[in-house]
């Protein structure tokens, strides 16, 4: 039984026995660790937690100081969708050598961006700092500093060098730099029913479906932070009425610096599955308590399912009972996946983030099926070995599980930023359905090993049963 | 995305915009993925690991393991040697190479971390089980590009692990360079043709394309093995084909146990494929079979019946400097001619061997290393050309510039045909002749009023 070997062998490391965790098992679950040197985690780093938030506003410079690698990995492949400026998509690095790391590299940035401001003529600047800035002392905000007062161009530096920590020590640097921009700007005009959409990055298009539906039913959206991002509404978002955050782990910190100090309050929101798309709408229309508000959201919410839902059933019919696994950067995106595949009639067997906290893995132990196993900060031959053991049909994850699924020949989902397709709100989910519709039921499957040797056990079996 | 770029050319005191070329330990990452169970190593923050498996992921739709030392604050400051000295503990214990090859990056080269003094030290606490090993490459980020970061990897091959029995054995060395895995396969195939008895270092044909067979190897199948590496040493001789990726490795063997190299370009188009033919022909003493003679011809004969339409279209290129090099040496063979050649590595010599190349198709060529893309596309807007060729990122100018684009190189992240089909010997050069006439009547085909188009081609 050549296909079962691999479940065999393949072991948790012992260091992370306690970051997987088995519904109905007892015992106690743990995370926000760091990783363990020398396992092959899927995380990344700091710096490239903050080029991911701050990626998606569009009519900023984002220069990367540091060596070339830096800026050409994240270069280009987010789907982050922009419906004007370009500019964000190209790829600006200070190339450090080693004459700036003996020498350090401050002239270098400061001619970079003395040249590319004055190139493209961005709304502002930022700077991002990589391991080596950290290491060799650059003064970052003392070059900042002197070229905003140089170009009148908000040079703004992102504190972000890789050996910070995780991408969520990142997402914080992000915040406290989009933060500097926030409070300069104009906010007269804004209507009383106003908010801003926070940690949604306009994957293919997403952040524009869902500031329609808030138009349609009354609510000013004041800035997509940072989907479709641009500076200037950056600069006024401190004058929308409330704060509706989606993806918890990158934006939080935003969130809580606009309350703290401009007095708006925040919600944890979710445009993913029409159960929290339609709660999202309640949310904000219950939050200004004017019942017109709600009235339309129950309207809009009635209108959106009544379109889509035929359509899913299809779908429904066809993927009911399969298996799903996966396995997400933040934990909100894992709580909305679980609520959907449930929808498509499929159950998920096996959950994991990168960057989950113990409320989030609470919250996700809470809504998951008994049996479900769940996982943190997981590496390819555990999710291997859970996929086989479970023998999961579907897998959602980013781009380096994808040939690992394959290669197990299980169907894969791209759930990560760098699909182009919209997965959120109503119509997101019928996108959605289609995605999983198509590599699950993919007849490729069926050469599979895996399926040809489940094929060969029950034909088996029937011989067995069948003969005499 | 690239409606701020203009004709005219700005100097530029200091920086990249869309780089041509990436960082060095991507390179000795996809080497040491070249060598039968054999994990590499990032010895740095997190990022480092997780970007370059990505990347490579990307490139060739395969899962990329590696591991990290997971540098954090703390070992920034007081060093690397507790991070590196669990991460090989970890290794050994739970994933069971037999050689694990740690690369450095940025931020542990500047930290000063001395990794054979850690290694050493570990082996000293019985960390490094029996029997395994432990290689290491210097990759600082901030030093040349991915291409030395392979070709740096490849000599710490060499450093490591070649010895020499003192009896020669009748068996040829190929460095392959940093090419797809179904390149390596083809020149295994070649030498087999030939029949000579060789040894591929590094091979990641088997390893980076495996089929899909229901399991999830963490090692898969292919790779240049440990005894492999050793034996080299006594190995006839060594053909290191690209003198940027290989030529460290060859000279650093003949150093250290008096293998005969030569050092060729890659073999792309027909003369660049011959001089490989030839040098595997004299080392190994064999003579050429009918077969491949066949497959030359009929290369010989689909640039001719093609002639026509290759005839001095004008051709902006860019890339890697080893495969530059026999890629435009094969558009002048074919009649082309090279317009505009960047690179983002150094190579100032490089540039002047181009030149030559060049210099009947073309004395005006502009040969630009050390540059990038931005710089190519104002240079294009300036001065229009017929066809583009280039890696991904090239896309946009095509697209920009409405021109017919082939690509080739690394890293191509939107096609497929890279991870089956070979570019290099006869076989890839009719396959180049394919993807470039492909893309002239495919956009007139697209472009052409009704009355114009033509049936036959």
């Amino acid at each position: 039984m050549k296909a079962d070997e691999p479940t065999k062998v393949i072991q948790v490391l012992d260091d992370r026995a306690a970051q997987v965790w088995t519904k109905g098992s007892g015992e106690a679950f743990v995370c926000d660790r760091k990783s363990t040197a020398g396992s092959v985690t899927q995380r990344a780093c700091a710096f490239c937690g903050s080029r991911v938030v701050l990626y998606p506003i569009a009519d900023a410079l984002h220069i990367v100081h540091g060596p070339i690698g830096c800026a050409v990995y994240n270069w280009d492949i987010r789907g982050s969708l922009s419906s004007g400026s370009q500019l964000h998509r190209n790829s600006f690095s200070t190339d450090l050598a080693e004459k700036e790391v003996i020498f350090g590299g401050e002239k270098k940035l400061e001619a970079s961006l003395l040249e590319l401001i004055e190139y493209y003529k961005p709304k502002a600047a930022f700077v991002y700092s990589t391991c080596i800035v950290g290491l060799i002392g650059d003064d970052v905000q003392a070059i900042c500093r002197k070229v905003s007062k140089k170009t009148n161009i908000d040079c703004i530096p992102v504190d972000s060098p890789g050996f910070k920590g995780t991408k969520k020590t990142g997402y914080q640097a992000a915040c406290e730099a989009a933060y500097k921009l926030v409070g300069t700007g104009d906010t007269s005009g804004i209507s009383k029913y106003s908010i801003n959409l926070m940690g949604e990055f306009n994957i293919g298009g997403e952040a524009w479906m869902i500031r329609e539906y808030y138009e349609r039913i009354g609510i000013e959206v004041v800035a997509t932070i940072t989907g479709d991002g641009r500076v200037d509404d950056l600069r006024r978002c401190h004058g929308a009425a409330l704060n509706l955050v989606q993806c918890s782990g990158s934006m939080t910190h935003l969130a809580q610096l606009l309350e703290e100090e401009h007095g708006i309050p925040l919600k944890r929101v979710s445009f993913f599955g029409f159960e929290d798309t339609a709660q999202a709408l309640y949310t904000a229309a219950e939050h200004f308590g004017d019942p017109e508000l709600m009235c339309k959201a129950e309207e809009l919410v009635r209108d959106e399912i009544a379109k889509y839902t035929p359509k899913i059933k299809a779908y429904r019919k066809e993927l009911k009972g399969k298996k799903a696994a996966l396995y997400v950067g933040g934990a909100f995106k894992a709580f909305s996946l679980v609520l959907a595949l449930r929808a498509l009639g499929m159950k998920t067997v096996l959950a994991g983030t990168q960057t989950g906290n113990a409320e989030d893995y609470k919250q996700l132990q809470d809504i998951c099926d008994p049996g479900t196993v769940i996982v943190d900060d997981s590496n390819p031959l555990e999710l291997a070995k859970f996929v086989l053991e479970k023998e999961v049909d579907l897998f959602i994850g980013g781009v380096k599980e994808r040939p690992i699924a394959f290669k197990l020949g299980v169907a894969f989902c791209d759930h990560n930023h760098e699909r182009k397709i919209p997965l959120a709100g109503f119509e997101g989910m019928l996108h959605f359905a289609d995605e999983v519709a198509k590599s699950v039921l993919s007849p490729i499957w069926k050469f599979a090993p895996r399926h040809e040797l489940r094929a060969l056990k029950i034909n088996t079996q029937i011989a067995d049963t069948e003969s005499p | 995305m690239l409606e701020g770029t203009t004709a005219e050319i700005r100097e530029r005191k200091a920086l990249r915009v869309n780089p041509a070329k990436t960082c060095q330990p991507i390179g000795a990452m996809y080497a040491s993925l070249g060598i039968h169970k054999c994990m590499p190593h990032s010895h740095g923050s997190q990022g480092c690991c997780a970007y370059h498996r990505s990347h490579l992921t990307r490139h060739h739709k395969e899962p990329i393991v590696a591991t990290t030392s997971s540098f954090t604050e703390g070992a920034s400051v007081f060093g690397g040697l507790a991070n590196l000295k669990t991460a090989l503990e970890n290794i050994f214990t739970i994933y069971e190479p037999d050689i694990v090859s740690v690369h450095t990056t940025c931020l542990s080269e500047v930290i000063g971390d001395d990794i054979p003094t850690i290694v050493k030290k570990s082996e000293e606490a019985g960390i490094i089980p029996e029997g395994k090993m432990v290689i290491h490459a210097n990759t600082p980020s901030f030093v040349g590009s991915h291409v030395t970061g392979f070709s740096v990897q490849c000599a710490a091959f060499v450093n490591y692990l070649a010895e020499s029995n003192g009896a020669k054995k009748n068996v040829i060395n190929i460095f392959p360079g940093w090419v797809e895995p179904a390149d390596m396969r083809e020149l295994k195939r070649i030498a087999e043709l030939l029949g000579v008895e060789y040894i591929l270092a590094p091979d990641t044909s088997d390893v980076l394309d495996s089929a899909l067979d229901g399991e999830y190897k963490m090692y898969p199948d292919g790779g240049t093995t440990v005894s492999q590496l050793k034996a080299m040493g006594d190995s006839l001789a060594t053909l290191a084909l690209g003198p940027m990726a290989s030529a460290l490795a060859a000279e650093k063997l003949t150093k250290k146990c008096k293998v005969d190299h030569s050092i060729l370009e890659l073999p792309i188009g027909i003369s660049a494929t011959d001089a490989f033919v030839n040098a595997l022909r004299i080392a190994g003493d064999v003579t050429v079979p009918r077969e491949l003679e066949k497959e030359r011809g009929r290369l010989v004969d689909m640039v001719s019946d093609m002639s026509q339409y290759l005839h001095r279209k004008k051709v902006a290129i860019f890339g890697d400097p080893d495969h530059l090099t026999p890629m435009i040496k094969f558009l002048v063979e074919v009649g082309m001619q090279p317009a505009v050649v960047v690179t983002g590595t150094k190579g100032k010599k490089w540039a002047q061997n181009i030149r030559e190349i060049c210099s009947e198709a073309n004395p005006e060529v502009e040969v630009v290393p050390f540059s990038d893309i931005h710089y190519l596309h104002q240079w294009i807007k300036a001065n229009p050309v017929d066809l583009l060729m280039g890696n991904t990122y090239g896309k946009y100018v095509a697209k920009s510039e409405n021109l017919p684009f082939v690509r080739f190189g690394f890293p191509i992240l939107d096609r497929v045909g890279h991870r089956a089909f070979p570019l290099l010997g006869y076989a890839g050069g009719l396959r180049l002749i394919e993807k470039i006439t492909d893309a002239f009547f495919d956009k007139r085909d697209r472009e052409d009023p009704d009355h114009e188009i033509e049936l036959v081609l």
